[in-house]
């Protein structure tokens, strides 16, 4: 059992006037065994939800539970059931350290002298990385290859959940492809559960079983692939999907065929520091009050998630079929 | 490039002329301060008083002191105790100063913040003022000095360690340590240190030059080392008092402290120098572009742009981009395509004049809007590029000057280019603010770059370039920085841009999907030249080069089978240091044979009228293109590796996944 739970958790920035709530009372679980991926554009606070949980932030309100229980600081002895693999390979190792001495430093303590490089050699295998890397630098390694040696750290503390925060962005397509092979290649070999974060919708489709839609610091809709994707509730997913590339897609289509009507598709994405009232999404939104006058309720009040179906962040989502889990 | 070479780095320092004069001049102060006390302190002390206050002369090369004790002995002499007290202040701020800056990696940033603060309060204060400060509170003499300056050069040393800690610490991989249960005192000596050791290293031998000329002032003034002790100050101090008598006496010592200072400065300024930014970068002349391959361009009334075998090339030599020819109509879109490294932002910058030193461009044409651009920049040249030509670089911020306003900086290149006035090119700039559809234009002209989003900073940027009439915008990586719905946004309005004005776009870009969302023609880029070339619409079933179809798979989509592992490029892009014979993508190949080894394929027409540099466009055409059974074309490329005898972990990116 492995199974990652935020509960309520918001992350702030920064004191009173010029604070920045990052991420606000969100609610996210990842399945024991599943993968679950996180879309959003930058700032929606993706990173700083994945960082939070691995301890790198902390946490203003609410709480983290690996298999129901809060997450404590981890000691070099012990398993670090929890990891995190950065998105760029290029400033996520150090370059004075070897292939080797990297991915040994975060190989548990109880391992000693033949063993661990034993385990390094190990892990550098569950990664398709050559033994003979062991000595070299990560200045004479691929973008890919560099991003292989750090799966094989964060897979060196034995996690039951591993974090995976845009790992492919900052890779070429060609590369891009060969880890995200890996990636679900470990997840099944190894029942690892994995929140997998990405702007790219594709991508996020490709490995997850579960997605999560995040906007400022907020996630709108939840639900599972297949589903979420066949019958988004929420306009920002649906606007997502519209930008996502399509198979064979051809020129962008003529202006009315766009989901978003001009008054709201050259908005500027929200300013966190001042988040919009009611829904968040408003001064955005293709259905909302600038486009359609009588929708002022979405000026004024929140929309509440457990009405609607995938937990969708929406006053005219579809109504849940059944009573909604929390997401 | 970082670590391996590391003890070349600081070889390299010896060998530049300046290193190598600061490293000999060094060397011998510190020779001497070993060895002269040994031969010579007998000489230094022995008094003449028969010989009191002389000038130079064959017995005493540089005079006699008031007891009549031969000045040049007594200042070789003296090299130890300056050059020790020297030493033994910087290690005394160094080691003080890297305990303050390291604080907050080793007690937390509450203690931090307070250790900063406190730091901050001490930097203000003047060296000198500090040292005669504590001089007061140690006393005058020796072991006061040396506290004294010691502890002046702390402060501005922990403020370096204390910048120079937070930058690294802020990177992925001390925060990946972190996560991985790395302690404090091992993050610190492990990762922090061997990264910020260079600047700290220079820092240090810079001060030691610094502490020894403090010194020298200290004990000159009396402050310092006190009878009978010497060192060069009071050897300075001493020669003053009879300066109107010999000079020499007051010269020689002043000598010895210009020439060991200068030592530990220079050599100090050329490690700098050697590690710091730009360095090591091989010298060498570029070699003579040669006539390359490539398809003749017929040049007609629409030919709004004609390039020929467009070479750019880097001392080394290195030639990322090895001939490349196409020709874009007025009002066309083309976009390029390629992995990084193919060579495809170098040709957007080679066709508008912006490749830098040392970079060599060479073209046997180069032609925009009929005009001659192989022949030099001259101001016509600039002329027409500023108001014909806009040009659209990935990353807005760093496009942009952060300290002028925007409206400003779009007025600046119709005042530059079209000698618009100050008020009317502010009207221009933000009409054309407008035309990018930047809301609110009038007040947005009024703010700084930063106050932009990143779509709305790239419509600035656009809108820059759309200040004077271009008749070709070239978009480099124009949306890899911006969130997949703003990147919709900005390619509707090159679209847009493009449709209303008759503007040819060329667009640069690593990301297929988008290229073929808004131009007409794509050209596939790799290893620096043109693989392919044709249009959006034959993209999917039309692809002929076997990389143009294994980049077309490569990239997942909405409706890819999710259970199937994706189809994979195996191996990596060849080096353009070393490049091979033969058709440069042979390696990652599977339809790759002999004859693909040794000889390069030309851009021709195939059979089926297309564009396309390979030998075998005929079997991948008839391939079923089934591109996504990965496993027999990983095999394929495998034995290919095997026989053209190239070490299979040098080049492959994925291995062990993939070995037979």
């Amino acid at each position: 059992m492995s199974e990652l739970r935020f509960e309520d958790v918001t992350v702030r920035f920064g004191h009173r006037r010029h604070a920045l709530t990052a991420v606000d009372r969100v609610d996210l679980t990842v399945p024991d065994g599943s993968v679950v991926g996180l879309v959003g554009e930058s700032g929606s606070g993706k990173s700083t939800l994945a960082r939070t949980a691995v301890g790198l932030n902390r946490v203003s309100g609410g709480r983290v539970l690996l298999d129901g229980r809060p997450l404590r600081p981890v000691r070099g002895g012990e398993r670090r059931p929890l990891q995190l693999v950065f998105q760029d390979p290029y400033s996520s190792l150090d370059p004075r350290m070897t292939v080797g001495s990297t991915v040994a430093e975060a190989v548990p303590r109880g391992v000693r002298g033949v063993s661990r490089r034993g385990e390094v050699a190990r892990l550098l295998e569950l990664v398709d990385l050559p033994a003979d890397l062991v000595d070299r630098y990560p200045a004479e390694l691929s973008g890919g290859q560099r991003q292989r040696v750090a799966l094989a750290r964060a897979l060196a503390g034995r996690p039951e959940v591993l974090i995976a925060d845009e790992i492919t962005s900052a890779l070429d397509v060609s590369i891009q492809g060969t880890v995200l092979n890996l990636v679900s290649d470990l997840h099944r070999r190894l029942n690892l559960s994995m929140l997998f974060i990405s702007h790219n919708l594709a991508v996020v489709r490709y490995v997850s079983d579960y997605i999560a839609v995040m906007y400022l610091g907020r996630i709108v809709e939840f639900g599972a692939t297949d589903e979420l994707l066949a019958d988004p509730q929420h306009p920002y997913t649906r606007e997502l999907l519209a930008a996502a590339p399509q198979p064979g897609a051809a020129a962008l289509g003529p202006e009315e065929e766009d989901a978003a009507p001009r008054a709201v598709s050259d908005a500027e994405p929200a300013d966190p520091h001042r988040p919009p009232t009611g829904c968040r999404f408003h001064p955005r939104c293709p259905v909302g009050p600038l486009v359609l006058a009588d929708r002022e309720v979405c000026r004024t009040d929140e929309p509440a998630a457990a009405l609607h179906r995938h937990g969708a962040a929406c006053h005219f989502a579809a109504p849940a079929a059944r009573p909604q889990p929390v997401a | 490039m970082a670590a391996a070479p590391r003890g070349s780095a600081w070889r390299a320092v010896l060998r530049t002329p300046l290193g190598a004069t600061a490293g000999a001049l060094l060397l011998a102060v510190l020779v001497l301060a070993v060895a002269a006390p040994l031969l010579w302190s007998g000489r230094a002390g022995a008094l003449d008083t028969a010989h009191i206050l002389q000038g130079p002369s064959a017995a005493h090369w540089v005079g006699t002191d008031n007891l009549g004790r031969d000045i040049f002995y007594r200042v070789l002499v003296a090299t130890r105790l300056s050059v020790e007290l020297a030493l033994g202040a910087t290690a005394i701020g160094v080691v003080t100063g890297l305990l303050l800056g390291t604080a907050p990696v080793l007690f937390g940033a509450r203690v931090g913040r307070l250790v900063g603060a406190a730091v901050n309060i001490a930097v203000a204060f003047p060296g000198l003022l500090l040292a005669l400060f504590f001089a007061v509170i140690f006393g005058v003499g020796r072991t006061g000095a040396l506290l004294a300056i010691g502890l002046a050069v702390a402060p501005g040393f922990a403020r370096l360690t204390q910048t120079l800690t937070a930058r690294v610490s802020g990177l992925d991989f001390v925060a990946a340590a972190r996560i991985a249960g790395v302690g404090r005192p091992r993050l610190l000596v492990r990762h922090v240190l061997p990264n910020i050791g260079e600047p700290l290293v220079v820092n240090a031998t810079i001060a030691a030059g610094n502490s020894l000329l403090a010194f020298a002032g200290l004990s000159f003034l009396g402050l310092g080392v006190q009878a009978p002790d010497y060192d060069w100050g009071r050897l300075l101090g001493e020669g003053l008092n009879s300066i109107y008598i010999h000079p020499t006496a007051a010269l020689a010592p002043g000598v010895a402290v210009i020439v060991a200072g200068l030592a530990f400065n220079l050599l100090g300024e050329s490690i700098a120098k050697a590690i710091g930014p730009g360095a090591g970068r091989p010298a060498g002349r570029p070699p003579r572009a040669a006539a390359a391959p490539g398809t003749a361009t017929v040049a007609d009334d629409a030919t709004l742009l004609a390039v020929e075998s467009l070479r750019v090339s880097f001392p080394g030599p290195v030639t990322p981009v090895r001939g490349v020819s196409f020709t874009m109509r007025h009002g066309e879109g083309v976009g390029i395509v390629g992995e990084s490294g193919s060579g495809k932002s170098l040709t957007a910058l080679a066709l508008a004049q912006l490749v830098q030193e040392p970079g060599v461009v060479h073209a046997e044409r180069l032609e925009f809007l009929g005009t001659d651009l192989t022949a030099g920049t001259g101001r016509a040249q600039r002329r027409l590029l500023g108001t014909s030509l806009a040009v659209v670089f990935q990353d807005p911020m760093t496009s942009f000057n952060p300290t002028m306003r925007v409206g400003r900086q779009l007025a600046e290149v119709a005042r530059e280019h079209q000698g618009m006035g100050r008020r009317q090119s502010l009207a221009r700039a933000v009409d054309r603010l407008r035309a990018v559809r930047v809301p609110a234009a009038r007040r947005r002209a009024g703010q700084f770059p930063h106050e932009f989003s990143g779509g709305m900073r790239q419509r600035a940027m656009i809108g820059m370039g759309l200040m004077g009439t271009p008749a070709l915008i070239i978009a480099d990586e124009p949306t890899t920085a911006l969130d997949v719905t703003v990147q919709r946004q900005v390619l509707r309005l090159l679209a847009d841009i493009r449709a209303a004005d008759q503007v040819a776009l060329l667009l640069i870009s690593h990301d297929i999907t988008v290229v073929r969302q808004v131009c007409d023609r794509v050209l596939v880029m790799y290893a620096g030249r043109i693989v392919e070339e044709l249009s959006t619409d034959d993209l999917q079933a039309g692809a002929r080069h076997p990389y143009t179809r294994a980049l077309l798979a490569a990239v997942p989509d909405m409706a890819t089978d999710r259970d199937r592992p994706l189809a994979v490029i195996p191996g990596r892009p060849p080096d353009p240091a070393r490049p091979a014979p033969g058709c440069a993508f042979a390696p990652r190949c599977r339809f790759a044979d002999e004859q693909c080894t040794h000889a390069e394929p030309p851009l021709a027409l195939d059979s089926a009228g297309r564009l396309v540099a390979c030998w075998h466009t005929d079997r991948v055409a008839a391939d079923p293109a089934d591109e996504r059974a990965g496993s027999d074309q990983r095999a394929a490329s495998d034995e290919r590796r095997a026989a053209a005898g190239r070490p299979a972990a040098d080049e492959q990116e994925v291995s062990v996944g993939e070995l037979p």
